[in-house]
């Protein structure tokens, strides 16, 4: 990076509005940036924020109601925004080019890779189909994609979610653009395959010298990508700077709270609960006077704060290029090492309420392909769940953890009964339910086991009140009969949940995605069950609010003594919130133990890989950099030995391709299904390294 | 792929066999009326209707007579029509060409026109041409095939007096008399197959993947041509094979409105006529070609998406 | 955040359920192509209702053949669109004639739906051999041409007002399955469908409290769809002499019956055709106003 070098991009003083039906929407406002040669500038923000506008506006792509109202946006010297069409089409895909969230939808269904990536070079330069295709498989070879040619030959739907980004990846650098836009480029993906992802990223602009907008709304992503960071609120940038200065002292209350709500690896959901930034987002048209963030911010001033609209100011002794859009800042004093609210006391385990003993799930498929025909397979098994065994005690919770097609979510059912197990027992208070369906289920059964489910707006049902939803619990699972006494009891299950009483007739249209989830809390803790099972409950929420779903769930589960199983892809939530974790992959659980023992070695190398990818937004922190090779394979076939030997970067030898490992028991409750040696295992470094206080004072010194 | 073809046309075989099965239930058994009243009347006494049955072979048992009758479909026996008074297979075929003449200038005008204005329409969505487009399509499937033949003839024949207003072809064939039967299919369908063409384009033209090739900095065309298009008439393609089984209900309107000699008008004639002969040869061939058809729009979006392709 | 104010019991609310749909067709007001529609079925309706009242002669009755539009009968009343072949006045023909499209078009339109209602619940929801033997079922319906199917329908049971309705909720209700089958597929996999299975709820409660609702939208757009459809049908079989018996109106019929005559009295054809056409046109445009707002939110 050079200072005296022109920049690459100008946005100034931008401000982009929707124009609808209702009236003009003002989806960005005061935006300015300045992107230097090489530079990576990272935008997070929750949702709505307008961190994507921003992308779409410098693409000069807003749909037919969206338009640039002032300010400009220069590229290399050009004005963006007075460019013809055929002007922009000659700089977008050679000069800037773009890369999306999810890559299956940005590649067309119909045509081969190789079309696609070859018209790029095609339509920018003068050069012939042969060198169009040379210059593509060399780039498919740089985004690091195993077999260029036979990937060439493909259609989308043929590659993995991992390998389309690549290949959206690759076209976008085809043609060495100098600047690229990086929408939330991993979302869409599994965690280890993100880290891939994230990795080659990182290195596009140390290869290629290319410029970078990187979008995400996960801050440890920003972090690990980026130079300089913008954090966006309701339209506007309320604080930037270089990842260091604002990861170290962020300066606004918003930027503060984000930090906030992330639970790092070293909080603990008893000593510090994460604590939630109050209210919700204000829609465009609702937005405050004054500063956007005032009816949300603790350190609000009436007068002050909600006067005038005001402008970004550099901070005060702080580095140069760090800018915050905050009157109060100088009076504000963030202690950066209690990020947490007040302390909340420690649950005592109580008895065992679930076992789960070699419980199996296959599911049958019929393979209607011809050979299966000739060679009479004609079904096969989806081997969903292998060989479960695990315990979950009285107020404990059970994480599980693994990507996508781990089993987790049809282990989920199975419980429920939704669907009945294939081989071994559930034992719910020492009764086997494993082979009752829930339609067998007794009551007292069915409301002893309740659950919370992932996505918010699919949770409630869109065509009844949520009084209506909730009385139905309640009267179904015979807690209340009576008409006025059912009321009475949704009037305090929304107490409990913290919506105001009216919500009664709300319909879930008028709701947000995390005043859906608390119904849907309200509705599983209805029957006082004893175990709740959460999927991935606040996984499709912005940070803050999953913040607060989060602790909602706890604290109701501390005070009815729960048992909380607790799905997730997440594993600093999971460290943050579980006594217990189960890891998951491809229907085997490879490691399980207390939050502490997963957390340190020895690790079963599945759980080193995953800890390696997860984002920390901690700038102190340190990782070991594991990146796994290869894809998922396929729960229809899937390898004969270890399940993770594909891609291990531990493996042994032929004995993890051909032999299925044994538990090996580390301590009570700690097992690891591995053929390496516990010995060799416990001789592993930890991924994660957390300095303590001295080292962080060595550090602040150093800077 | 192999496997689909098969199964296909298996699929064909078993629908009319179920068809034909239902046909002779109807029409040859006693379950909706006696079929010897039908042919020889109200009128006709028991002797007569006793000895009918017995020339024609109605007392023997349901299954044989079935058996019979199938046998003889498959071979090409079509039986004699009794308004004809003669065989089926001579009365069918040429009408069966008429109407293949009528539906083929149909298709010809109406594919073109009605695809080229569904893609022209879903590519600016809500534009002026859109929605004229739109407005005028759901205007002309409003208005039912007889209804468009009174309007049509009242203007080109009673008006203007430039077309004959009966398409008997009673001296020869004249292109002339093919074009109103033509216009009125062609108006009452061509709203819907835009339609569906229509919502087709403009899905795929706020598809992921178009952003995606606009972004390369493509050029227009060649967004619209080789990106756009190809996704767009999967369904529409569908649309219009599935349109051969709507024209066989619309001709039967057309032909009887125009006195065209074609296969809808026999289809009615022999209904209205209780020529049972004629009607269930009329019958099969409707399945056979709709169910052909079917089966040709199946193996076809097979064909056009790879999706399903190679999997 | 808690309101403490104490809220009421909630009263059974079908005057609210009724203030509701009177609001959300109050939402058509900014669509005018579904103005338009609502305005067009909505003057059918009326002089369906208002049949007695509007029509100044008996529909049957044999009173002044040929006369041209706008004489003046004996009786001092005016044929305002003529009289026909036999006599009888157009425009009473017309509206009583109203009343029998706007009766057995919608009783059929309803029958087919509930039939095809249930058959694509269960195909959709149980899945399997259910699924299986209903799809083949209504492929095989499907494969029919619908007007060849009709004909061979009523040829067999013959011509009556009610068979009409048994012929139509035979060839439509495999049509309306397939959509309902389509949705449920969907809707089947939502969460609040697995939280309702989860407590216990049977398979019909939740085909219908849980499911079913939530189809709605598509569902009532193409039923308005669906009933343009049939009231051609029933225009159709009128026109091919296959509808109701004579004497009694039939706008289809009345075409039948007179389009010899077209080349000399157009008025006798042109009238009845116009009144189908705008009927039909009502309803295709009613529904493409309600998929337009329903897309809009």
């Amino acid at each position: 990076m050079n200072d005296n070098q022109e920049p690459v991009l100008v946005c100034k003083d931008l401000c982009i509005s929707y124009y609808t039906r209702a009236g003009e929407i003002p989806a960005v406002v005061d935006f300015s940036l300045t992107v230097k040669p090489g530079e990576t500038i990272g935008i997070v923000g929750e949702s709505g924020c307008g961190k994507s506008t921003v992308a779409m506006a410098i693409m000069q792509y807003m749909g037919a109601n969206g338009g640039i109202k002032s300010g400009g946006i220069t590229f290399k010297g050009r004005d963006l925004t007075t460019l013809s069409e055929d002007q922009l089409r000659s700089i977008r895909g050679s000069e800037i080019s773009m890369i999306y969230q999810e890559p299956f939808a940005s590649l067309n269904p119909s045509l081969k890779i190789d079309t696609q990536l070859m018209e790029v070079p095609l339509a920018h330069e003068n050069i012939s189909k042969d060198e169009a295709y040379r210059r593509s498989v060399k780039m498919l070879t740089d985004v690091k994609l195993p077999d260029p040619e036979r990937i060439m030959a493909s259609y989308p739907h043929q590659l993995s979610g991992g390998q389309q980004q690549r290949v959206v990846i690759a076209m976008g650098l085809l043609s060495k653009p100098s600047l690229l836009l990086l929408d939330e480029p991993t979302t869409a993906l599994d965690v280890t395959v993100e880290a891939g992802i994230v990795k080659l990223i990182g290195d596009i602009s140390k290869t290629f010298g290319t410029s970078q907008i990187y979008i995400s709304h996960n801050l440890g992503l920003i972090l690990e990508t980026c130079d300089r960071v913008f954090v966006m609120y309701s339209g506007e940038v309320v604080e930037e700077g270089t990842i260091n200065s604002l990861f170290t002292w962020p300066k606004h209350p918003y930027t503060h709270g984000l930090f906030s709500c992330i639970p790092l690896p070293t909080a603990d959901k008893n000593a510090a609960p994460l604590t939630p930034i109050r209210g919700q987002l204000p829609l465009p048209f609702e937005r405050p006077s004054g500063c956007y963030f005032g009816p949300r911010c603790d350190h609000f001033e009436r007068g002050l704060c909600d006067s005038a609209h005001f402008k970004m100011e550099n901070v005060d002794g702080g580095a140069p290029d760090h800018r915050v859009r905050c009157l109060r800042y100088k009076n504000i004093n963030h202690v950066k090492a209690q990020p947490g609210g007040t302390a909340k006391k420690t649950l005592k385990i109580g008895k065992s309420v679930l076992t789960v003993d070699r419980m199996k799930k296959y599911y049958e498929v019929k393979d209607t392909s011809l050979t299966a025909l000739i060679s009479g397979k004609r079904i096969r098994h989806v081997k969903a769940n292998e060989e479960l065994n695990f315990t979950a005690h009285e107020s404990e919770t059970v994480a599980i953890v693994g990507e996508s097609g781990c089993g987790k979510s049809t282990f989920a059912k199975v419980l429920m009964g939704l669907e009945t197990r294939t081989e071994g027992e559930i034992r719910h208070n020492g009764k086997n339910i494993s082979k009752i369906s829930v339609q067998d289920r007794s009551t007292k059964q069915i409301r002893s086991m309740q659950m919370v489910f992932q996505n918010p707006f699919d949770t409630l049902n869109p065509s009844h009140s949520i009084g209506g939803q909730i009385s139905r619990v309640l009267r179904k699972f015979g807690v209340e009969t009576d008409k006025k006494e059912i009321f009475d009891r949704v009037m305090t299950l929304l107490d409990t949940v913290k919506l105001p009483r009216d919500f009664y007739f709300r319909k879930p249209r008028q709701l947000s995605g995390g005043q859906k989830q608390r119904i849907g809390i309200a509705r599983a803790f209805a029957g006082n069950p004893s175990i709740v099972i959460a999927d991935e409950p606040v996984s499709a929420l912005d940070v803050s609010v999953a913040a607060a779903v989060t602790e909602l769930l706890m604290d109701i589960q501390r005070k009815h003594k729960t048992t909380l199983l607790f799905i997730s892809h997440d594993l600093s939530v999971v460290r943050y919130l579980s006594d217990r974790i189960v890891v998951m992959y491809l229907g085997h659980i490879l490691e399980r133990g207390t939050a502490n023992q997963i957390f340190a070695p020895p690790y079963h190398p599945y759980t080193e890989a995953l800890l390696s990818a997860v984002p920390i937004a901690d700038p102190e922190v340190t990782k070991r950099k594991i990146v796994l090779e290869g894809n998922l394979p396929s729960a229809m076939n899937p390898p004969k030995g270890c399940p993770f030997c594909t891609r291990c970067h531990r493996k042994l030898g032929d004995i993890c391709d051909n032999e299925l490992p044994a538990e090996q028991v580390v301590a009570d409750r700690h097992v690891i299904k591995c053929h390496i040696p516990l010995e060799a295992l416990k001789k592993v470094a930890p991924v994660i390294h957390v300095p303590d206080e001295s080292e962080r004072l060595q550090q602040q010194v150093a800077v | 792929m192999i496997l689909l073809l098969l199964k296909r046309i298996g699929f064909m075989l078993f629908t009319m066999v179920v068809v034909s099965i239902i046909l002779f239930l109807l029409l040859e058994t006693g379950l909706t009326g006696d079929p010897a009243t039908r042919v020889l009347g109200n009128f006709a006494s028991d002797e007569q209707k006793e000895m009918w049955r017995d020339q024609h072979g109605y007392n023997q048992p349901t299954v044989v007579r079935y058996a019979k009758w199938l046998g003889n479909f498959a071979t090409g026996n079509l039986g004699t029509s009794i308004r004809y008074k003669g065989p089926v297979k001579e009365v069918l075929l040429p009408r069966l060409w008429n109407t293949a003449v009528l539906g083929f200038w149909t298709f010809a005008i109406m594919i073109p026109l009605s695809l080229i204005l569904g893609v022209l329409s879903g590519m600016k969505e809500g534009s002026i041409l859109d929605r004229t487009i739109s407005v005028f399509g759901i205007l002309t499937t409003s208005v039912p095939e007889f209804a468009s033949a009174v309007f049509f003839s009242a203007l080109f024949v009673f008006g203007l007096k430039w077309l004959p207003g009966t398409s008997s072809m009673a001296g020869g064939f004249e292109f002339k008399q093919l074009i109103l039967p033509a216009l009125v299919l062609v108006v009452y369908d061509f709203g819907y197959v835009a339609r569906m063409t229509r919502a087709s384009m403009a899905e795929v033209m706020t598809s992921q993947y178009i952003r995606t090739a606009v972004l390369k900095g493509l050029p227009y065309k060649q967004v619209i041509l080789k990106h756009a298009l190809r996704n767009a008439l999967i369904a529409p393609f569908t649309v219009i094979m599935l349109q051969i089984n709507w024209l066989l209900s619309g001709v039967i309107v057309v032909e009887f409105f125009f006195a065209y000699k074609g296969f809808g008008a026999l289809l009615l004639e022999a209904s209205l006529n209780n020529d049972i002969a004629l009607l269930e040869a009329c019958a099969m061939v409707a399945v056979v070609v709709a169910v052909g058809s079917q089966t040709i729009a199946d193996i076809g979006y097979t064909f056009l998406n790879p999706r399903i392709r190679f999997t | 955040m808690t309101t403490q104010s104490t809220t009421e019991m909630p009263a059974v609310g079908y005057g609210a359920a009724i203030l509701r749909a009177i609001k959300s067709f109050g939402l058509l007001r900014e669509s005018w192509v579904g103005m338009i529609g609502a305005f067009l079925v909505l003057f059918w309706v009326i002089v369906a209702i208002f049949a007695p009242l509007i029509a100044q002669f008996d529909p049957n009755a044999s009173i002044q053949p040929f006369a041209k539009p706008g004489m003046v009968a004996a009786s001092g009343s005016t044929f305002w669109l003529g009289t026909d072949h036999m006599g009888r006045d157009i425009m009473s023909r017309i509206v009583w004639g109203s009343r029998t499209v706007l009766v057995y078009a919608p009783l059929a339109t309803l029958s087919a739906y509930t039939v095809g209602i249930l058959m694509g619940l269960m195909a959709g929801y149980r899945g399997g051999l259910v699924d299986d033997v209903l799809s083949r079922i209504s492929d095989i319906i499907l494969s029919f041409p619908v007007l060849v199917l009709y004909i061979i329908v009523i040829a067999t049971i013959g011509a009556s007002g009610f068979n009409i309705v048994i012929a139509i909720t035979f060839a439509s209700s495999p049509g309306i399955m397939r959509i309902v089958r389509g949705l449920v597929l969907d809707l089947r996999n939502r969460d609040y469908v697995a939280a309702a299975q989860t407590r216990g709820e049977t398979d019909w409660r939740i085909m219908l409290f849980e499911i079913l609702p939530n189809a709605r939208g598509p569902l009532i757009v193409d039923a308005c769809l669906r009933l343009g459809y049939v009231i051609i049908t029933i225009g159709v079989l009128g026109f091919l002499g296959l509808g109701l018996p004579p004497p009694d109106p039939d706008w289809g019929g009345m075409v039948n019956e007179t389009r010899q005559m077209a080349m000399v009295f157009p008025h006798m054809t042109l009238f009845p055709c116009i009144a189908i056409s705008s009927l039909i046109l009502g309803f295709n445009l009613l529904a493409d106003g309600l998929r337009e707002i329903s897309l809009r939110d």
